[in-house]
């Protein structure tokens, strides 16, 4: 009885650390889930305002229009109908430009008599108005558009994950239509990181060099915390700082309006992957075979042609790894780059102009979106875009650690 | 002259080795020494501005003056709480990955889902606290979600140092404590965790410090932006350090009169993180002597 009682407390306790150690799991494929449920949504939903529709004569023959047209339409760079359909839509050029409306201008067409005293009549005026003229495009309350509407409702294309991704244009409360393009965004990521760990990688790796070959034990021994430390130093921190020293310091040596700008930020993000690309390379310096470099000093070659034919040679899987990981970190990084880049969402041209990143776009809009509109929906698609980036990033890092396992083998 | 040729590149050799070392030993310097300045600048500018009321005052007129007492109190709260989760539930699955696991397909797979954990973004976890425990679960902007987001974020840090102090068990231990007639669970209770409780706790330390500094995961999860009270439950919401640091120092009411208190403020959240550090190495070096006796 009491043999059974201790076996069952044993397989009770496996039991329980099983569970403990399945909760990392768990988290991974519920973020999956929950961040996936709500960025897909993005695909599913028109991108007018909820409660507006947009609407045309019935003789119009277009019957769908993407967001980005209906923006420049509306930011009058598209002025006919020809420009859009291919063919005029009235046999006259004259009447084939587009005559915008939108409901404010409504008193511009109609006196307040007519409208009615509770604005009852705002329904039929419009309605009219969209009857008489052959060019109109209308932008307005879907409570007008009933039975009895003369006009007819423009469907809006739904967002497509190609536009999502290849769009240029990142206004996600833009009126008429929310203009949904991340790529502004990606590159703004990309750009920032990249820069970030062309400023790491050297510094980090010279680092790890002198910390396993060439420091003696007492010199590592006060290094290896410091680092530690910088490790340890919050990255709200880190942008407090970069706003404080680095924005100023890069407005006044390149004379620029504004010092907030993606440089800045890759400066940042350098400074805060060293830690890990540091740590990383320099075990990976460390697995490096005792007998190989012996070998190499007795055949007449000195430390750093050993470092530099032998050692760096056999150790580059660990600081490709540790560059890849780099990366990583650096897309990931919110608070820092929210501080110091400026966050304008355009394309950026050069290094000394605002960008913005995705995590920084999420940390400052997420805020102010209504919660399950559009505008917060493609926030999570946001997060999704970065989840795979990073994921990638993680399995290409193990890929390539376990490739290096088995070939030394 | 063949001598000669051959001292010449003896000669270049060492000069090609003198460049490269002292090349290095300059950057690996000029790392420390940008830990240097970003530590001085902050501790120089950030002490004029601690006192005494800085350190127990609330807020006050738009965050320009008075002190950060509840912002304090609010990370040390989220430190607590998220320790309470990632602290149990991190060694309990360090132990059953070390200790149960044999190599092979379930052991590689947790680690390797530890690992996507530890690499995913911190804004994620924000928006992933955001829908599961304030929307969800129904939790609201609270101490509760926040700290159990911060604690989901910790865990693959808790799980890997743990691990690292269970490797740094020497096998004869087990093998001798199986040979004297122990259970698994009496071994690992008796033998193992007792050699590896200073290196776990060091890990456990060094993790704290990763949360007091955690900004995106509170965003949305339980930081507010001026709340001159102290909580009084964990549904509550509530002012932490590193938020408010980010919002002083870019959207305050008056970004510039609330500088001294934003260099206050990040010194306060660099101080946690100096005591934390120097603990863990002081621990370290502590216990690393101790266990070595044995």
């Amino acid at each position: 009885m009491k043999k059974f009682f201790k076996n069952f407390l044993e397989k009770f306790i496996e039991g329980i650390l099983f569970l403990s150690s399945s909760v990392t799991t768990l988290t991974v494929l519920l973020i999956v889930i929950f961040l996936f449920r709500e960025g897909l949504d993005v695909f599913k939903q028109s991108p007018v305002e909820e409660g507006f529709a947009i609407v045309i004569n019935k003789n119009n023959p277009v019957k769908e229009i993407t967001s980005p047209q209906l923006k420049n339409i509306f930011d009058q760079n598209i002025t006919n109908w020809k420009a859009l359909e291919g063919k005029p839509v009235n046999e006259y050029e004259s009447k084939d430009s587009i005559i915008l409306f939108r409901i404010d201008n409504i008193s511009t067409y109609f006196i307040d008599a007519q409208l009615g005293d509770s604005l009852q009549y705002v329904g039929k005026c419009i309605s009219s108005l969209v009857d008489s003229l052959p060019g109109i495009i209308a932008f307005i309350p879907d409570k007008y558009v009933d039975k009895n509407f003369a006009g007819r409702k423009l469907n809006m294309g739904k967002i497509t994950p190609s536009q999502f991704i290849s769009g240029k244009e990142w206004f996600p409360t833009a009126q008429p239509a929310a203009q949904m393009g991340v790529l502004p965004l990606i590159l703004g990521t990309l750009w920032v990181s990249l820069g970030a760990i062309l400023i790491a990688l050297p510094l980090g790796l010279a680092t790890a060099i002198y910390m396993a070959e060439i420091a003696s034990d007492k010199v590592r021994r006060i290094l290896k915390p410091l680092i530690e430390l910088l490790a340890g130093i919050p990255s709200v921190v880190y942008g407090f700082f970069g706003l404080i020293v680095i924005v100023p310091m890069i407005q006044k040596v390149f004379n620029l309006p504004v010092g907030e700008t993606g440089l800045a930020g890759s400066i940042v993000l350098g400074i805060m992957a060293l830690p890990t690309i540091i740590t990383i390379s320099e075990d990976a310096i460390r697995t490096t075979p005792r007998e190989m470099k012996e070998a190499s000093l007795a055949l007449g070659a000195n430390k750093w042609q050993t470092i530099h034919r032998i050692i760096l040679p056999y150790s580059i899987s660990g600081i490709t790894a540790a560059a890849i990981l780099g990366i990583g970190r650096a897309i990931g990084e919110t608070m820092a780059v929210l501080m110091v880049t400026g966050n304008a969402a355009v394309i950026p041209h050069s290094i000394l102009e605002p960008v913005r990143t995705i995590p920084a776009t999420i940390a400052a809009e997420l805020g102010e979106a209504p919660q399950g509109g559009l505008h917060f929906k493609a926030l999570f698609a946001l997060g999704c875009i970065l989840f795979i980036f990073t994921m990638t990033i993680n399995l290409l890092v193990e890929y390539i650690s376990s490739r290096n396992k088995y070939s030394k083998r | 002259m063949k001598m000669k040729l051959e001292k010449h590149t003896n000669k270049k050799k060492q000069l090609k080795q003198a460049i490269a070392f002292n090349l290095f030993r300059l950057m690996s310097f000029g790392v420390v020494a940008v830990l240097a300045i970003i530590l001085l600048f902050i501790i120089v500018r950030g002490a004029s501005a601690i006192n005494w009321t800085f350190l127990t005052a609330m807020p006050e007129e738009g965050m320009t003056k008075g002190g950060i007492f509840p912002a304090i109190i609010g990370t040390f709260y989220l430190i607590g709480g998220s320790m309470l989760f990632a602290c149990p539930i991190g060694v309990l699955s360090a132990i059953y990955i070390h200790e149960y696991t044999k190599a092979g397909f379930i052991k590689r797979f947790i680690k390797l889902m530890t690992n996507n954990l530890a690499g995913i973004p911190s804004i994620v976890f924000g928006l992933f606290g955001m829908t599961l425990f304030v929307n969800t679960l129904g939790f609201g902007d609270s101490i509760l979600a926040g700290s159990l987001t911060l604690g989901l974020l910790s865990l693959p840090v808790v799980i890997r140092t743990t691990e690292e102090a269970l490797k740094s068990v020497d096998d004869s231990f087990r093998i001798g404590s199986y040979a004297l007639g122990a259970t698994k669970l009496q071994t690992i209770r008796k033998v193992i965790l007792p050699i590896a409780f200073p290196n776990i706790i060091t890990g456990l330390i060094l993790s704290i410090g990763r949360v007091s500094g955690e900004t995106a995961p509170i965003l949305f999860t339980v930081a507010a932006y001026f709340l001159p009270k102290l909580p009084t439950s964990i549904f509550d919401q509530t002012m932490a350090l590193p938020y408010h640091l980010y919002v002083i120092s870019t959207s305050g009411t008056n970004v510039e009169a609330s500088r001294p208190m934003a260099y206050g403020t990040a010194l306060v959240l660099i101080a946690i993180v100096l005591i934390v550090n120097l603990l863990a190495n002081g621990l370290r070096r502590y216990f690393g002597n101790k266990v070595k006796m044995n």
